[in-house]
Order: structure tokens, then sequence, then C-alpha cells
């Protein structure tokens, strides 16, 4: 009785997990897009590990080159799989059993390698396959990274000068911003971590209205109740960043869930960095994505530091692409500081999520440029020329701007033209987002239910009363 | 022997529901306000086939008159079929309706609240979710910020206390942080409370962990009626709403309305008015309560028994026209003395009741002890009815 519900339950593993194939694949080659043959073989090693671990951790299993996939061929009438000697069933699927004891190692002898398509002049590397972009989607890619670098500066000063009380760069990591951003479209969700307001840029957030949010005026869609750089928006699909790390994981299980029982042709996509991957949010979230088989992209910001926690001291895993394979998802690491290989593999994980409704993990490999956030002097733990040397010399936006320039479709005149209007643009913004009056204090108790309750409405007229009657001690331009 | 204990409390119920109400017309007029806004032409005649938001006062009072006076005369359940009939009725009106949570698939829920559901709407619909209530409960905030309405299970509450981040930083705060451009209308809900020697760790309470976090809004029902009102309601509020249900009470037995009705979420039941003192209640305490009313009524004494079930906010409306009628109030609550849902209520009170109060507010809540295992120990953790009667004797001297 058991042994024909553990066939059953083999088989039908095997039967699901054959289904999941998209319908040209046939017999089981690939053969188009070009993306789809970069699925990974299995990990090279010594020859041992290599036949014991072919079981389980080729992403090729369901292809046809495992038993549990010759398991549909073979399943007789009754359902009752004839007991093989070297193959033994349990709840998960047959595996093959090997009489000599060897442990897993605990990393592979060589890291898994990094796509990118730039070189570090700007030079697509010969052989290298990409999604083509237009030029029209280029030059937006380009002057939406340098817009994205001046609003960095700029806001950053403002914090500086006293005027916002906190703000978060993403220095180093606009490729990543814009880059993933343009191959979205508007109807994919976007939950963000923190460090992604690129993507609200790209998606047609006005610097304006980033400012109204730093400065928590009262056009400010938050209405002036969370820290700068908490940015939200509902029309453009990406939802308000909450600082708990990896907390918007799950919550991307859980859009990516609505959009496949609404059938829709979109995907989640969340954004977190290294630190976020130690969270336990990470790996339920990652669990549930694949179980569910959820149209999720988890985009995983590696820049090397959370805080002063170097990755070093956050795990000891081939950085995070390695994680996938342990939930059974698909990964791709890539070089973040690449637009194009961004861009590439945001498509490319897209369209995987999408068409065959399982989750992607992207590792984007960055280096956290500026310091964690206003809060932190990131001198004080790593090396000044360290990061000197990533400012310039790895810069995404220099080397994505030589790629752009070579193919003669930007020029110096045009950038010191863009770099201008734009700081203008942004100062005119600030001092606009600076005049505006406060959030009146009747907003401090609205929307904490649909209707205001009768408790809070006695403690609004109870701090009015107060305002009231000691009108000095409150300043005067909140309005009541 | 559970079998006999869920008996034992609803013959406590049905006798509680026999007593003349010679104050009921009275009171369920000073609380028509509202029914009558919501019922079109008072209590009783009206809502026959269509919905009515009744206010549970004037449904006790007349729920004999209703279930006679209804065609059908009513159906008879128990209080885990009741909230499923509200799942199901709800997940037929509205497609966004879905269900997250441990076996509540296809092994039906381990109090068999979703017993048949994931045959009905399918899996995708009723999903069972792997062991992780933080991401579960966050996987149902983020299909609520997309426009869902989903309904996560705890298996027990004490679990959901690994989801106490996602509960209190994001389902609570979102509405509120994204300025109102997300709304979070996801109910949590699952068996709590003090069960019959489940261990500590299976009988929290967490309704007074979860009660400062702002934006939340928390019921808990204690029979078959108001189980399914308030699960119909918590589903259609806007808001986030978790439902406390009690491991024991799962099994009491009730005549429902065969039409559709749902409870107001914010209101508090009146069980049994009196003129004597005012016994706030709620759950499965509310049944220790009435059977200590027995012996108190045989001793000459006549509480005014009230269910307070909306945990937050409080009902100060039917609770403070009780205590303007008493004059004194008896607390009794399952949760442990420091911090609990008693220790808010006695501040509320105080707060705003004050002047008509006669004596010193009492509450009885359980020690502050972890839940032992040992049957004994775990009777004398809880408030029990003779407790009752000893502190009403003592309020009314």
């Amino acid at each position: 009785m058991a042994a024909l519900w553990l066939a059953r339950a083999s088989s039908q593993l095997a039967r699901r997990a054959a289904r999941r194939l998209p319908a040209r694949h046939g017999s089981g080659e690939p053969t188009s897009p070009w993306f789809l043959g970069v699925v990974p073989p299995p990990a090279l090693g010594s020859p041992a590990v290599e036949k014991s671990r072919r079981g389980f951790c080729s992403v090729r299993r369901f292809a046809g080159e495992s038993s549990a996939a010759a398991a549909v061929d073979e399943e007789p009438e009754n359902g009752f799989v004839a007991s093989d000697q070297q193959a033994v069933d349990f709840p998960g699927g047959k595996v093959s059993f090997v009489a000599e004891m060897n442990f897993l190692p605990d990393s592979m002898k060589e890291r898994i390698n990094c796509y990118r398509v730039l070189d570090d002049d700007g030079r697509t590397i010969s052989g290298s396959r990409f999604q083509e972009v237009s030029k029209e989607l280029a030059l937006k890619m380009y002057t939406e990274m340098v817009t994205l670098q001046i609003m960095d500066t700029i806001f950053y000063e403002a914090q500086r000068q006293g005027r916002i009380s906190f703000y978060l760069t993403s220095n180093g990591e606009e490729a990543i911003n814009i880059a993933s951003a343009a191959a979205l479209g508007m109807d994919d969700i976007v939950l963000p971590q923190y460090r992604e307001p690129g993507v609200l840029l790209w998606r047609g957030f006005t610097l304006q209205e980033f400012a109204n949010q730093c400065f928590g005026n009262k056009l400010d869609y938050g209405k002036g109740r969370q820290m700068p750089i908490h940015y939200g928006s509902n029309r453009l699909n990406y939802f308000t960043v909450s600082s708990p790390i990896a907390t918007q994981l799950p919550h991307a299980v859980g859009a990516a869930y609505s959009l496949k029982m609404d059938k829709k042709d979109a995907c989640a996509i969340t954004y977190f960095g290294d630190g976020g991957t130690s969270e336990g949010d990470f790996h339920a979230a990652l669990n549930f994505a694949a179980v569910m088989e959820a149209p999720v992209i988890f985009f995983c910001r590696n820049n090397g530091w959370a805080i002063s926690t170097p990755t070093t001291e956050q795990f000891r895993s081939d950085g995070v692409v390695i994680r996938g394979q342990a939930y059974g998802i698909r990964g791709i690491r890539v070089d973040g500081n690449d637009a194009l290989a961004v861009y590439s593999a945001v498509h490319a994980a897209r369209e995987m999520a999408i068409t065959e409704g399982r989750p992607i993990l992207v590792e984007a490999l960055t280096y956290r440029v500026g310091h964690h956030s206003t809060s932190d002097d990131s001198t004080k733990y790593r090396p000044v020329d360290e990061i000197e040397h990533w400012r310039t010399e790895r810069d995404p936006i220099s080397r994505y701007r030589k790629w752009v320039q070579g193919n003669d479709w930007w020029s110096d005149a045009e950038e010191s033209e863009l770099r201008s209007r734009v700081r203008k643009e942004l100062l005119q913004a600030i001092q606009a987002a600076e005049r505006m009056p406060k959030p009146p204090v009747t907003e401090l108790f609205t929307d904490v239910y649909d209707k205001i309750p009768s408790n809070l409405r006695e403690q609004e007229q109870f701090l009015r009363d107060t305002i009231m009657k000691h009108p000095a001690d409150y300043p005067t331009d909140v309005p009541v | 022997m559970a079998a006999a204990a869920s008996s034992a409390l609803h013959a406590v119920g049905a006798v509680a529901s026999a007593k003349p109400r010679s104050a009921a017309p009275a009171v369920a007029r000073r609380r028509s306000v509202r029914v009558a806004a919501a019922a079109k032409g008072g209590p009783g005649s009206s809502g026959r086939g269509r919905l009515v938001t009744r206010s549970a006062v004037a449904a006790k009072a007349d729920e004999a008159a209703a279930a006679a006076g209804s065609k059908s005369g009513g159906h008879e359940l128990l209080m885990f079929e009741a909230l499923r009939e509200a799942l199901i009725e709800e997940m037929n009106l509205d497609p966004t309706v879905c269900v997250m949570g441990e076996d509540v698939g296809h092994y039906g829920g381990s109090y068999k609240v979703t017993k048949g559901l994931a045959e009905m709407f399918g899996d995708l619909r009723v999903l069972d979710t792997p062991i992780a209530e933080n991401s579960f409960t966050g996987m149902g905030v983020g299909a609520a910020m997309k426009g869902l309405r989903p309904v996560v299970e705890g298996m027990n509450m004490g679990f959901l206390l690994l989801a106490y981040n996602q509960i209190s930083n994001n389902c609570g705060m979102l509405h509120y942080t994204s300025g109102g451009q997300f709304k979070i209308p996801i109910v949590i809900r699952g068996p709590g409370g003090v069960g019959r020697q489940l261990g500590a760790e299976h009988s929290q309470r967490l309704e007074s962990y979860f009660q400062s976090i702002p934006g939340l809004q928390m019921v808990a029902c204690s029979t078959p009626y108001n189980a399914k009102g308030l699960m119909k309601a918590a589903i259609r509020s806007e808001n986030p709403v978790v439902l406390f249900e009690h491991v024991l009470l799962y099994n009491l037995k009730e005549k429902i309305p065969d039409e559709e009705y749902i409870c107001c979420l914010e209101e508090a039941e009146m069980v049994r008015p009196g003129e004597h003192v005012t016994i706030l209640t709620y759950s499965r305490m509310r049944y220790h309560v009435m059977q200590a009313a027995k012996t108190l009524v045989n001793k000459g004494y006549d509480p005014e028994v009230i269910d307070i079930r909306s945990l937050k906010p409080f009902d100060l409306h039917t609770i403070g026209n009780s205590i303007k009628k008493t004059h004194r109030v008896l607390i009794v609550e399952e949760c442990m003395r420091t911090g609990g849902i008693g220790a808010s209520l006695r501040s509320a009170i105080i707060d705003n009741f004050w002047d008509y109060l006669d004596a010193p507010i009492m509450c009885l809540s359980s020690q502050d002890v972890p839940t032992p295992y040992a049957a004994t120990l775990e009777d004398a953790t809880v408030v029990q009815p003779a407790q009752i009667v000893a502190a009403v004797e003592q309020i009314c001297q």
C-alpha cells in the first residue's frame, strides 16, 4: 500500500514537472529563444561527486536526463514501479543510491560564472549574446542613469545642509536600477527594498514627486508619514518602501499569486541586498515561490556590504545565486555594473517567469559606492582607495556611456547640457518642496483605518485642544 | 471528554437564552439607532431574504422570533461549520476572497473550518502553504495590496507570533505609510486560548500581544451565530482584521438563521441584561460567566453580561450604557493579568466612565504563568465560575 502510494507520488511529481516545460521544448532539447541555451549544466567537480549529484542538483533534470523523468515512460498500468536495485522510492521521487559514502562538498571547485556583455572600456565582448536595444531605449537608459546619479548627489547634499533629515544613495548601482526597470512592463509589480528609486524614476515619478516625499510636505503621496526615500506609488505599481529588511519578499510572492489568479501577462519583481538574503523571509519566500510556481523575479543587489558587514561575514556560500538551486529555482549571476547585461538578464527572467509561471533568481554583482545612508560613514570600516576604485574605474555610468558614444548616439555637448538641466530641475524641485506646507494635523489620524474610529477622533480632538491652549509650544507652519 | 465539555457549554448557553428578558426591549430600543438605519423597519420584521446588518442586541432579543418567524426556521450547526459557511458564502460572492494557511486545502484544516473548500474553489484559492508563518502572512499582505482579500489561517494563534513582524510592521502600517494608496483587507484568524492540556506554546492569548498595533481591528467570536456574522464582516472590511476563535468552542451547537446576515465588527453583544453589576467578557470566558450567572441568580443577584466581542476598538457605547445603569464592573478574561485586554479595558472605562462607578473595577484574569500541561494546574490558571461568583459578591457588597 505504501509502495503504491510512493510510486504514484513519484510519477505524479515527474508528470507535473514534465508539464512545466514550455510546448516548444518537445523532446526536451531547447531550440529558442537564445537565452534558454544558457540554462547551466550540472556542476563541475570530482566525478564521484557528479554522479551522485546528477539525480537532484541538475537544473535540466526534467528535460529527460534523470531517472525521475524516465519513470514516466516506465510506469505500468497499476501504477506500481518494478523495484530496481539501483534506485529506491521515497516521498519526493526516486533516487539512485550508491554504496560509497560521499559528502557533498561545501562549495564547488569554481564559482558560478558571471554574465557580462560590455568590457570595462564599454565595448561589447566578442561572442556575447544580449537583448538588442534601440537607440531610443539606449539613450533613455543612459539619461535616466545620469539623472539618478545627480538626484542622489543633490539630495545627499540637501541632507548634509540640514534641509532633509535623511537620505540613502544608489551610487554605483545606477545600471541595476535603470536597466532592470527598462526590461519590465508597467503592469509588472515592483516591490523594492530601499535602494531602487531608479526603478520608480524610470516609470515616471517626477523629480518634484521625489522631493515632495523627502520633504514630507502635503503633496507627498505618503502624506508625510514616512522617512525620506520611502517612496510608493500605486499608480506606477511600485509598492511603498517599508524599512524592515526582506519583508517585501513574501509580499512579492503574494503579489505574484494575485497575478496568477487573474492570469495576467505580468510578473512581480522584488529587490534586496546581500544582507537581506540572511533574513528568514528570503528563504521562505523563495521556497514558497518555487512550490507555488509564482511568476516573480528575485533580484539581489549583491553590493558587498550590509552597512559595515562585508559579504564574507554575511554568508559562506558562493554568493546568492547558488541558493536558487537549493529551492528549485533557476538563477543567473550577472555583472550589475553592466547595463546591457542587466537589461538582458531581466528581460529573459521576465519572459521565463511569465510564460513558464516560475520564479527566477538574479544575482547582480556590484559595489555600494556610497555610504549605507546619511547615518553612516563607511570610511570607518573599509579602505578609501577601495571606494575610489569602484567610484571611478568601475563606474557603471561611464562604462555604459562609452558604449553609447561608441555608437555615435551621444556627445560631450549633450552630456553637459543634460547634467546642467537635471541639476537645475532638481534644485528648483527642492526649493518648491521646501516651501510647500506640511500635511495638517488631521492627517496624523487618517488612514490608520479606512474610516477614522471614535477613539482616534477623541485623540485628535484632545491634541487640537492642547495646541489651541499652548500655541507657542507648537510649530506655526503646520496647519491644524 | 471534549464532547461532554462542549455540550455542557452548550447547555449553559441554552439556559441563559431561555431566561425571561424584561429589560431586553428597552435595551434593544436604545441600540436600535444603527440597526434602524440598516434594517428599515425595526428588528424582526426586516431582513427576510435580504442582507441585514443587525445589532447583536436586537438580534439576541428576537432571535427566537426571527428563527420562528423566518420561512425555513433556521438550521443547527457547530461553530466550525458556521465559520465554514461564512467562508463559502463570501468566496461565492466575491472571487477575490481566498484562503491560505497550513493544511487548509485537501486536509480541510486542522479544525475542519476549511473542509471541502479546496474541492469547491480549487487549489489556488484555497492555498496550502509551507511552514513559514511570517512568510505566508507576508504573502497575504502582498496579495491584499494587489486587490485580493486573503483569509490567512494560523493553525494555532500562538504560531502567529512568528508572523508578528509582518502583522505589526506591514499589515497594520502600510495603509497609513503609503498615504492610503494601498489597502490591506486581510483577515487573520485561528484558534487560540487555553485548551485542554495543549501545553504552554499552544495556549497563547495573542489578543494581548496584538492589541497595541495601530491599524489592526480585533474581534473574538463565541457562538456559531456571531462566528459566522463576524467572519463575513471581517472579510468585507477594508481594514486588516484579526478574528480570534477559541480551541474549545469549535463544537458548540446553535441554530442560526437561514437568511444571510452579518454582525457588526465594532459592536458588543448583550448576553444577559441585568441591574446589579456589569460583567464584561469575551470568547470562552463568556460560558464560565454564564455558568456563574446561574449560581448568582439563585443567590439573588441580577448580573448584566456583555460579550464585548470587539477587542479593538472597544464598544464603549454599549459598555458605557451598561455601566451607567449598574455602576459596578467586573471584567472576566482569559488573558494574563499583565498587559491583557482587561488591563486596557479597565483603563478605557476609568477614562470615560469614572463618575458612574460606585466600586473599583474588578478584573479576573489568568495567572501570569505559562499554561501548565497538568489538568488540575491548567484549570487553576484560568478563571473559574466560583471565582466569578465570589467577585460579584464582593463588588456588590
